[in-house]
């Protein structure tokens, strides 16, 4: 989840740009509905091919969106991302209240691991490869994260992995959606920290991203687990709190420095020395 | 190379109207002009940034379209204005996107020896773990052209080099380009607004006037009085210093 969300940043030249609030998650969740509307005896994998089609679609829709209007300012880009996603999530939730199904939309709409279960899960694997392929093109993302110009001076076919990296996106999201529900934030907290501390090199800190956001989500579940013990809260929830605080932080730290990297090399003798072990993979 | 009636309209206004010129091997070329002179959009179609309407440009015996991407990008490297890149790169990590186009995402041995010598060459070793947006705008501009030296490319078209720079800087600028003529063997081209710096550094001048070439010749043949007013339509007086032609204009 956090590398598609670290892909979709760079794609979309915009920190604050993630699967949340890119409407992928929304749409991702439009396609279940309309699979559990359409196909009641859908079976999972029925209902995962549905979201897949529907999160690229959105995703697709959305970045040619912003492409075509070309907002100068950062923070419009992922305004218009949630609202978009909002709209296609007020249809989901009245063709759900329409057809009586806001029960089972809701299961698909919080985030929680109470389902994952054998049998259930396996759609999650499909991740694996996917982030794989996205570790193979990580040069090629970053290349087109830096313009249209920029990418073809190098021979780098611009549209081409623009929408194969989105496609990926899209589809990470999807099997994510489709298991366990929306888990929203991870996509933009993790990539935004990981990126300062380590920079924007794909290839660098792909392996970190997916790391920590792995780790983050671990945590967040612990929590879930322990705090109204021995009674389980949603995943969602947890993050939710945290990764609002954290994405505010992240704001206010924006505005206060600029584009100004967290440096941990900068400290130079003890701190340094302290440090080198976390990150020492980066002076190679 | 060789640009033939090259022409591109936008709103049915033409904006390049039937540009004709060749393009001399292993020299520097100014292009120049007031704004909106169509410049910078002639060097888009040289680089195939920009679609071309009618014409063509012949680049080694083949039209600039029917060249595969990639193999262009060995032959011909360019670099716009418009790099202002929102990203957390090194200085090196940048320069190693120059290598993309030979070596893709593999970076060889060979490549990182390539990649050294284009940081070298700048004079950029101190800087190559810096990220680039922590970088002043002189430092950046040579880290990107750092990049096209990595790129091993026989043409380097370069989109106003020595816009937003200092004196010192821009004059640094312009004496790289010079360097990358001379020591390497390119042939550069490069969009100009600063008339002295095209008479200075380079060996031919390509004036242009609303989409059409007003004059393309030697810097001696274009830095005349006469020439200059009627394309800037302001007053020009022609100094020498140090064996070339200067330009005064009030």
């Amino acid at each position: 989840m956090s590398v598609a969300g670290l892909i979709m940043q760079q794609l979309c030249m915009n920190k604050f740009v993630s699967p949340t609030t890119g409407a992928t998650i929304s749409s991702a969740q439009f396609g279940i509905l309309l699979a559990l509307l359409f196909l009641p005896n859908s079976t999972l994998w029925g209902r995962a091919i549905f979201s897949f089609v529907f999160a690229i679609l959105g995703t697709w829709i959305f970045v040619w969106f912003i492409q075509r209007i070309r907002f100068k300012d950062v923070v419009m880009v992922p305004l218009v991302g949630i609202m978009f996603g909002n709209v296609i999530g007020g249809i989901t939730n009245y063709l759900a209240y329409k057809y009586e199904m806001t029960q089972a939309l809701s299961t698909w709409l919080v985030g929680h691991f109470s389902l994952v279960l054998r049998g259930r899960y396996e759609i999650v694997w499909l991740v694996v490869p996917l982030v794989i392929l996205a570790f193979l093109f990580a040069n090629h993302f970053n290349i087109v994260g830096m313009g249209k110009d920029f990418s073809r001076n190098l021979g780098v076919p611009y549209n081409l992995v623009l929408f194969m990296g989105l496609t990926i996106v899209a589809m990470i999201t999807a099997s994510v959606v489709v298991v366990v529900g929306s888990i929203s934030y991870i996509g933009l907290i993790v990539p935004n920290l990981v990126a300062m501390f380590k920079g924007d090199k794909i290839r660098g800190t792909l392996t970190d991203t997916a790391l920590f956001g792995a780790i983050f989500v671990l945590v967040c579940d612990m929590l879930g687990r322990v705090v109204i013990a021995p009674y389980e809260l949603p995943i969602e929830l947890i993050i939710g709190i945290l990764g609002s605080i954290l994405f505010i932080l992240l704001l206010l730290y924006r505005l206060r420095h600029g584009r100004r990297a967290i440096r941990l090399t900068r400290a130079q003798s003890g701190c340094a020395a302290a440090l080198s072990g976390v990150d020492g993979g980066e002076a190679g | 190379m060789f640009v033939k009636e090259l022409t591109k309209k936008y709103d049915g206004k033409p904006v390049v109207d039937s540009v004709t010129f060749d393009i001399p091997k292993g020299s520097v070329i100014s292009l120049i002009g007031p704004n909106g002179a169509g410049k910078s959009t002639v060097m888009g179609m040289i680089s195939r940034l920009i679609a071309k309407d009618t014409g063509m440009v012949e680049f080694d015996g083949k039209d600039i379209g029917k060249w595969k991407s990639r193999e262009l990008a060995k032959r011909l490297a360019i670099l716009t204005q418009t790099n202002q890149i929102q990203m957390k790169l090194t200085v090196r990590e940048l320069v190693a996107f120059g290598r993309f186009p030979y070596s893709g995402n593999r970076i060889t041995k060979a490549d990182e020896a390539i990649i050294d010598q284009a940081i070298e060459y700048m004079e950029l070793r101190e800087f190559e773990d810096r990220f680039i947006d922590e970088l002043s705008g002189g430092q950046r501009q040579r880290a990107y052209i750092a990049m096209v030296i990595a790129q091993d490319t026989e043409y380097v078209l370069l989109d106003e080099p020595t816009n937003n720079l200092d004196i010192y800087h821009a004059t640094n600028m312009m004496k790289i380009v010079r360097k990358l003529c001379d020591e390497l063997g390119k042939t550069v081209i490069l969009v100009l607004h600063e008339i002295n710096y095209a008479a200075f550094y380079s060996d031919y001048i390509c004036a242009f006037v609303d989409g059409k070439i007003a004059r393309f010749g030697t810097v001696e043949e274009v830095m005349t009085k006469e020439t200059l007013s009627e394309i800037y339509k302001v007053d020009f007086e022609i100094l020498r210093i140090s064996g070339k032609p200067l330009s005064i204009y009030y």
